[in-house]
């Protein structure tokens, strides 16, 4: 046909589509990088550590992100959202909508005026509510782009139609109220899916006191408790008093493996509550863990050493058994209720802190872009991969990887994300 | 430019906040224009930025600076940047230096900011000193010969093969059996949708009729040479040796199932093993109503310590086949812990409990005990003994490192980790890379791995293996390692500790040589070397004493 595009749209910017998008550009095809939100890096910019390594998550993601952003042979579109596609294998036409940001990409150095004049205050998503930013803001420090976004939702200018403090303090006139949402049209030759997944809610579980018991946290909350650039600076205090917490729990395959949320397994929560407890002993060696589990998920490599070390030189105790309720006493301490397996009796245990490792649950919009694309969903809403080619979708030309297929840690992710680039490159580089 | 006057410029960043927030930047400025050589020095609030990027061109031009100093956050992220800037302005980009005052000092001194600033002054400094010394370096060509190696015809080899050669490069597939295929020919039939195992062997086809992947069966290797863009591998067959040129290198040699013999008193007749028990379904010749699985035999023990990742969706398999022929049949699985991670395979235990098959969890300790028709084990749930009779028990065996896969790590100079698998870069972000670079892994050499796995990390590996065989010369790092052949004694100290394999004996001067394409001038070897006979450029003993000096240390 000869219209074939060396050129490949890669939707999503976390670790998958960042390795999928820089595998592509190095083997000289053009990348067309969608992010929904105005940085990339994804979750794992939001982790403190990675197991089995314990590596500083946004220390190892740092240098790829400004790759990613570096490279002639990839155009960022930050912002941005598929609106539709037509065509086929080989020559796709995309229409993305790219949002206004307010601020010009070219001028913004990210100078921190403007935030530090912005008098509006959002909890900041990054920070899982954590904490608050502003409503001119970078999603994280070490965001790329390296440069701030308004949040049209919450800044009084749009909102009130008063204030353009931004505007005034900033000496590269960067700012730019009068910004359009634009669409923009891609012609490409094949398309990555890389949307990544959400966070299971356990309000959902009321049995378990989320959102009710201040001193029960979710995982992902716990990273943001216990990083150095998280709200507490790394000191981990539990959110009730602000004490130092000395008796940890964590609760594993919360809304996982289980058929009244979602029947799949999450497949990283028994790796990572190792890993949070491990760190939160490295912060504080008098701290007691325990872990609650259904079976201990460690096949990969090195995995069951892990396991092993939390347990020998951690002080974690790994609880077989799934947990009936959290109480609370009127401390505020969590109280854990769960039948021990070995005497068949309800028992019940006081913790500071507990810890719920949450399932990982498909994008939110996930049949929103599948119904563009043209593409199949599982029966959780995962986008469908085949069984032994797990990067096909069910359409030609349509690749997925990481976990917006099925839960998947980190170097599965990379895989992925090297996989589905593979077979995309198949296709634009096909005569 | 030996004799040419040294001008340095000074670009210190206050990188928003993170440094200009906590140290006195303007102060440090000012400092570093009374330094030596110093003819320009300037604060950013972003060096990084297309703004910074600007200043840092203009100035090189208009003070006709011959070095730069970023003082700013880390190398690992940011070096390349300015290295391209420099270049860009017509400056080699190794008489670029970084200074990092962020991530070791405003970072940690955030509560004593006037230490701090005093810190980054003795930085900057010690920066100056090296700079005067820095040598203008060339980074080195090297061509690449466009096409692949594949060592294994196992699924991830033969996957790996097929992607390349759609991508349009030559591969040569080289296999020790007879044929290509691998485990999946002992496989009766493949989870999670319970097809033949032929189905994915049609695969072979593919690969035996494509025109750009030439098949060497019965193949053993004999060496293996070269560096990446340019590695020969030498071949017998029949006692015939062929050479193999390729570009890069794919190591697809799978693993082996450990042998049953000696475990829970194995016989091969009523006792016997999951791969056993594939090749009696495959012939239909099942008849036993009372069947055991029992998991983790081999592995998870003091010997073996690691979960072989593939056995419980094995057993899950093999129980669910023989309900199906035999509705009537009793099978219970024997347990640790069942893994069956992600939706598909929890879906498939999921069915698995729904036909009937009983799970028994049991505890290290108190392993089943084998009688002569039944089985007994401690259950933790119940907190006593259970029997369970029994005509057939079935051990599922871990997969094991091949016994030549330390044979081949030598040739390929790369690492196994402790229980013989190979290793790769970053068991992270690099997981089908090996740290030489141009080599690759997947499938079950990498670690155990099902037929889904091996696919998705053999599409892994071709495509990092693309990157390298789509250019057609690669630029590789210019700062290595020189070794002073006058004074190396030829002790091989530094042979031992090369992580790259760079160095190697020159038998006839018996003295050491440095593969500059190898080497990526980390310098272990010339921090090792008992007789100083090593400079690593860019880092030469110079360069490091001078700001050690300047510091306050002692010559």
């Amino acid at each position: 046909m000869g219209t074939n595009k060396k050129s490949v749209m890669v939707i999503g910017g976390g670790i998958a589509g960042i390795q999928a998008s820089l595998d592509l550009a190095e083997q000289g095809i053009e990348v067309k990088l969608i992010e929904k939100n105005a940085c990339i890096g994804g979750r794992m910019a939001q982790l403190d550590k990675t197991f089995p390594t314990n590596d500083c998550s946004i220390c190892i993601l740092a240098p790829k992100l400004a790759e990613c952003f570096r490279h002639p042979s990839i155009q960022l579109y930050t912002l941005s959202e598929v609106k539709d596609i037509s065509g086929e294998a080989g020559n796709f036409k995309v229409k993305i909508l790219k949002k206004a940001r307010y601020v010009k990409e070219e001028e913004c150095i990210n100078c921190g005026t403007c935030i530090e004049k912005c008098p509006m205050r959002v909890d900041d998503e990054f920070d899982m509510l954590l904490r608050k930013r502003r409503a001119i803001y970078i999603d994280y420090v070490q965001g790329v782009p390296s440069i701030v976004t308004i949040d049209r939702d919450n800044c009084l200018f749009f909102t009130k139609g008063a204030c353009r403090i931004c505007e005034k303090v900033c000496e590269r006139e960067a700012i730019d109220f009068e910004q359009q949402d634009e669409e923009v049209e891609l012609n490409v030759g094949s398309i990555i899916v890389a949307t990544g997944y959400d966070i299971f809610n356990p309000e959902y579980i009321e049995t378990l006191g989320y959102g009710r018991f201040p001193n029960v946290v979710t995982a992902l909350e716990f990273e943001r408790l216990i990083c150095a650039s998280g709200p507490l600076g790394g000191h981990l205090l539990r959110p009730s008093d602000k004490a130092e917490p000395k008796k940890l729990a964590f609760i594993n395959c919360v809304g996982s493996r289980d058929i009244k949320n979602n029947p799949y397994c999450s497949s990283c929560c028994c790796m990572y509550t190792t890993k949070e407890a491990m760190i939160a002993y490295e912060h504080d060696n008098e701290l007691e863990t325990s872990i609650f589990y259904i079976d201990l998920r460690a096949a990969g490599k090195g995995f069951r050493d892990y396991i092993e070390r939390g347990h020998n030189e951690y002080a974690i105790n790994y609880i077989k058994g799934k947990v009936a309720k959290i109480l609370q006493d009127e401390a505020n301490n969590p109280v854990i209720v769960y039948e021990d397996i070995n005497t068949s009796k309800v028992k019940q245990i006081k913790f500071d802190l507990v810890i719920l490792a949450t399932s990982m649950v498909p994008k939110k919009d996930a049949s929103k872009l599948s119904n563009i694309l043209g593409v199949e969903l599982d029966e959780y809403n995962f986008f469908k991969g085949g069984f032994y080619h797990p990067q096909k979708s069910s359409k030609e030309g349509i690749f997925l990887c990481g976990a917006c297929r099925e839960p998947m840690d980190i170097p599965n992710s990379v895989i992925d994300g090297s996989g589905a680039a593979a077979k995309a490159a198949e296709i634009v580089m096909r005569e | 430019m030996v004799d040419e006057e040294v001008k340095i410029g000074v670009f210190i960043c206050h990188c928003g906040t993170n440094i200009g927030g906590i140290l006195d930047v303007p102060n440090i400025t000012e400092y570093a224009k009374t330094l030596p050589h110093v003819v320009y020095a300037a604060d950013n609030l972003y060096t990084c930025s297309e703004v910074g990027l600007t200043q840092i061109r203009e100035n090189i031009k208009e003070h006709n600076l011959n070095r730069v100093i970023v003082a700013s956050c880390s190398p690992r992220t940011h070096e390349p940047l300015f290295r391209a800037t420099c270049f860009e302005a017509g400056l080699n980009p190794y008489l670029f230096e970084m200074v990092n005052i962020r991530d070791q000092d405003s970072w940690v001194h955030m509560k004593e900011p006037e230490r701090g600033t005093e810190k980054a002054k003795d930085l900057i400094r010690m920066g100056v000193y090296k700079a005067a010394l820095l040598e203008p370096l060339e980074k080195i060509k090297v061509s690449i010969i466009p096409s692949a190696l594949v060592i294994g015809g196992g699924i991830s080899g033969m996957n790996a093969a097929l992607n390349l050669a759609n991508r349009g490069f030559e591969v040569n597939l080289i296999e020790k059996e007879p044929h290509l295929g691998g485990l999946i020919r002992s496989l009766n039939k493949t989870y999670p949708t319970n097809e033949d195992a032929s189905k994915l062997l049609e695969i072979t086809n593919l690969v035996e009729e494509n025109k750009k992947i030439k098949v060497f069966k019965s193949a053993i290797i004999e060496n293996i040479d070269g560096f990446v863009g340019n590695y020969k591998t030498t071949i017998v067959q029949n006692e015939n040796l062929t050479k193999i040129e390729s570009g890069i290198i794919i190591v697809a040699t799978g693993a082996s199932p450990l042998s049953p013999e000696g475990y829970y008193s194995y016989n091969g007749k009523d006792i016997i093993s999951q791969m056993e028990l594939e090749h009696l379904l495959k012939n239909n010749s099942v008849y036993a109503n009372n069947v055991i699985m029992i998991q983790c035999v081999g592995c998870r023990n003091e010997e073996r310590k690691y979960c072989s990742n593939i056995c419980c969706m094995g057993a899950l398999k093999n129980a669910m086949l023989i309900k199906e022929k035999n509705p009537d049949a009793h099978v219970s699985i024997i347990f640790r812990d069942i893994q069956t991670k992600g939706t598909t395979y929890e879906a498939y235990y999921r069915k698995a409990r729904e036909k009937g098959i009983l799970f028994i969890k049991y505890l290290p300790e108190k392993p089943p005990v084998i009688k002569k028709d039944h089985i007994q084990v401690y259950n933790e749930f119940l907190n006593h003994e259970i029997s369970i009779s029994y005509d057939l028990i079935v051990l599922s065996m871990p997969l094991i490192a091949n016994d030549d896969s330390e044979t081949l790590a030598k040739m390929l100079k790369v690492p196994l980790e402790v229980n013989g698998f190979f290793l790769e870069a970053h068991v992270k972000l690099r997981p089908v890379d090996f740290a030489t670079d141009g080599i690759y892994v997947c499938g079950s050499a990498h670690w155990p791995a099902d037929i889904s796995e091996c696919i998705s990390q053999s599409n892994a590996a071709a495509s990092r293996a693309s990157t390298i065989l789509s250019k057609d010369m690669l630029e590789v790092e210019g700062s290595t390692a020189e070794i002073n052949e006058d004074l190396c004694v030829g002790c091989e100290a530094c042979i031992k500790l090369c992580p790259y394999s760079a160095i190697s004996k020159d038998e006839e001067t018996d003295t050491v040589i440095v593969n500059k394409v190898i080497c990526k001038g980390c310098g272990v070897c010339g921090a090792s070397c008992p007789h100083q006979a090593i400079t690593i450029h860019h880092f030469t003993g110079d360069q490091i004493l001078s700001a050690i000096v300047t510091y306050g240390g002692e010559e």
